[in-house]
């Protein structure tokens, strides 16, 4: 059948080119149409008939000219030239364009309709981090906002105790500014040191959201030659109920990632060390401080243990330690960087001493242990916490009772020879607590209706009852009378202290 | 926690009940330690003892 429809002439872009002339020595000949050069889009857009034969592969094209593979005679005849040019099909039918069709890198940005690609196309787990930008997601906090960090007052923020305490050395382990964070030494050292609740108001632990720092200044220089023993750490311990997320001792135990700000007089080496008190085991690590007394984040990663579980119960569990300086027994062999029982020689080799000059300073602020291997680019973000609820966390291991927050009068009675009262605590401590009574108030007492008050101060207690939860006191009444009594706590100078601290 | 004397506490209602060490520091502060395995203090008063030192009754 012939062809039916519109004559090619009749479509867009199909251009017939003037003859060629041959004169049988010349192949190569200009292109034209109309007597004006034309220029085809290729060789294969050209359909050249001579002598009635369709020329196919045997020529060639650049620029307006054709140069045949032979030399046609002088007598052949150019029959016709038809240039097929681009954009011959206006419309493609429905179905018609495959996959193998569109080349690749074919389809850009430009061809994609905004809003074109929806939640079907893209396969699950097909976007990966690397396809996420740099600050879209705020941190991985956005990610927990109802977990609490495991590291209490890592942001130094509450002292309950107090905001400075000097005369810290031998024989002075204990809890003294910054809740949480403990003094510790061991065998006498000579050092002496005061402790205190730095207040930042610049530096790059500040720039990086903290305004308190606990801050050591050695006061009494100690250039640990003296008891190979001797040690000074600050030390910061948890309960192992809270620690099995690590699940250290079990086949799936995982790294753990301590980060910490950190500024410090002396340079070099450093070390700090993770312990499990409830297996006695341990790992320690080394860190370098690179400038002196010039805020530095440091990103530690320990690794996992499959040995030793740490169990449960509001026991002492896991625990860090941040060596200030020790003597020689402490460092005699090569740093233990894997877990394994607690090895006295291996806990902090290469440690500088941060005590072996007056002027030295040693700061920390900023203290989260992350479950996992994070660097310092994919840690996630401190979790910071409102300071109600951060000093809410720390009332589990101390508090205490006295003019700033006390209720103005807590009411008794009299029970036997004594006045005796009760008094809540603001959560439940972590076990029944130390109780300690200093300074003085004020107590007022009658014996019945009508009758005045009478008054005396108060200088001592003793506990009646003590639970997690509240505790019941009592003042010997001494041979006074009085039914009913109360004390009175503003702008007094006692204080009553709740410890249940690890 | 510097130990220099520790103390039995009774219940001021029941007076043959033991609730509490009176601990007295070498700093002379009172400290009133619950009989709880659980309290560190308490742990200190034990290892006092095994040091070999005796808890008394109170005055």
């Amino acid at each position: 059948m012939s062809y039916i429809g519109r004559g090619i002439d009749q479509i867009d872009n199909i251009s017939t080119l003037d003859n060629l002339s041959f004169n049988g020595s010349d192949a190569t000949f200009n292109l034209t149409q109309n007597s004006v050069a034309f220029v085809p889009v290729s060789a294969d857009a050209l359909q050249i008939q001579i002598d009635g034969i369709l020329q196919s592969g045997n020529y060639t094209v650049s620029g307006s000219t054709v140069t045949f593979d032979f030399t046609p005679s002088g007598s052949s005849v150019c029959n016709g030239i038809k240039h097929f040019g681009v954009g011959v099909m206006t419309s493609v039918s429905d179905g018609a364009v495959t996959e193998a069709k569109i080349g690749s890198s074919a389809v850009t940005e430009a061809k994609i309709a905004s809003s074109a690609i929806t939640t079907a196309k893209i396969n699950n787990g097909a976007v990966t981090s690397g396809k996420i930008a740099s600050g879209v997601i705020p941190d991985a906090v956005s990610l927990r906002p109802n977990a609490q960090p495991f590291i209490i007052n890592g942001d130094m923020a509450v002292a309950q105790r107090s905001t400075t305490q000097n005369g810290i050395g031998d024989g002075n382990s204990g809890y003294y500014c910054i809740d949480r964070f403990r003094f510790e030494e061991g065998n006498s050292p000579a050092a002496v040191w005061t402790m205190t609740q730095e207040s930042l108001t610049s530096g790059n632990a500040y720039n990086a959201g903290f305004t308190k720092a606990l801050k050591m200044d050695c006061t009494t220089s100690d250039d640990a030659s003296g008891h190979g023993d001797i040690l000074n750490v600050i030390a910061y311990h948890s309960e192992r109920q809270d620690a099995h997320r690590w699940k250290k001792g079990t086949s799936s135990a995982e790294k753990f990632t301590l980060a910490f700000w950190i500024k410090a007089t002396k340079t070099g080496t450093h070390t700090v060390e993770l312990r499990d008190s409830a297996n006695d085991r341990a790992v320690s690590a080394s860190y370098t401080i690179s400038s002196s007394d010039t805020w530095e984040h440091k990103v530690i990663v320990f690794p996992l243990d499959t040995t030793g579980a740490i169990g449960t119960g509001n026991g002492k569990g896991l625990s860090i330690y941040w060596c200030l300086h020790h003597g020689g027994n402490y460092g005699s062999q090569s740093l233990q960087t894997a877990w394994a029982g607690s090895s006295t020689a291996k806990r902090y080799t290469g440690q500088v001493n941060n005590a072996d000059n007056t002027s030295n300073n040693w700061h920390l602020t900023g203290v989260q242990l992350e479950v996992g291997e994070f660097t310092a680019s994919t840690l996630p973000a401190f979790q910071h916490q409102s300071y109600g609820d951060n000093l809410e966390r720390c009332q589990r291991y101390f508090w205490k009772l006295n003019t700033d927050n006390a209720p103005h009068t807590i009411v008794g009675g009299q029970a036997g020879n004594n006045s005796m009262y009760t008094v809540w605590f603001p959560t439940t401590m972590r076990a029944t607590p130390s109780t300690s009574f200093s300074g003085a108030i004020t107590e007022y007492y009658h014996g019945s209706a009508g009758s005045s008050n009478s008054s005396r101060s108060i200088t001592s207690m003793n506990i009646g009852s003590n639970r997690t939860n509240g505790l019941r006191f009592y003042f010997s009444k001494a041979g006074q009378s009085g039914l009913i009594s109360w004390t009175d706590w503003v702008d007094t100078t006692g204080k009553m202290t709740i410890e249940a601290e690890l | 926690m510097n130990i220099k004397k520790v103390e039995w506490l009774y219940d001021p209602i029941d007076s043959d009940k033991k609730i509490s060490y009176k601990v007295t520091t070498q700093e002379d502060v009172i400290w009133f330690v619950p009989l709880d395995e659980s309290n560190s203090d308490y742990s200190l008063v034990q290892q006092w003892v095994e040091d070999g030192n005796t808890i008394e009754e109170a005055d």
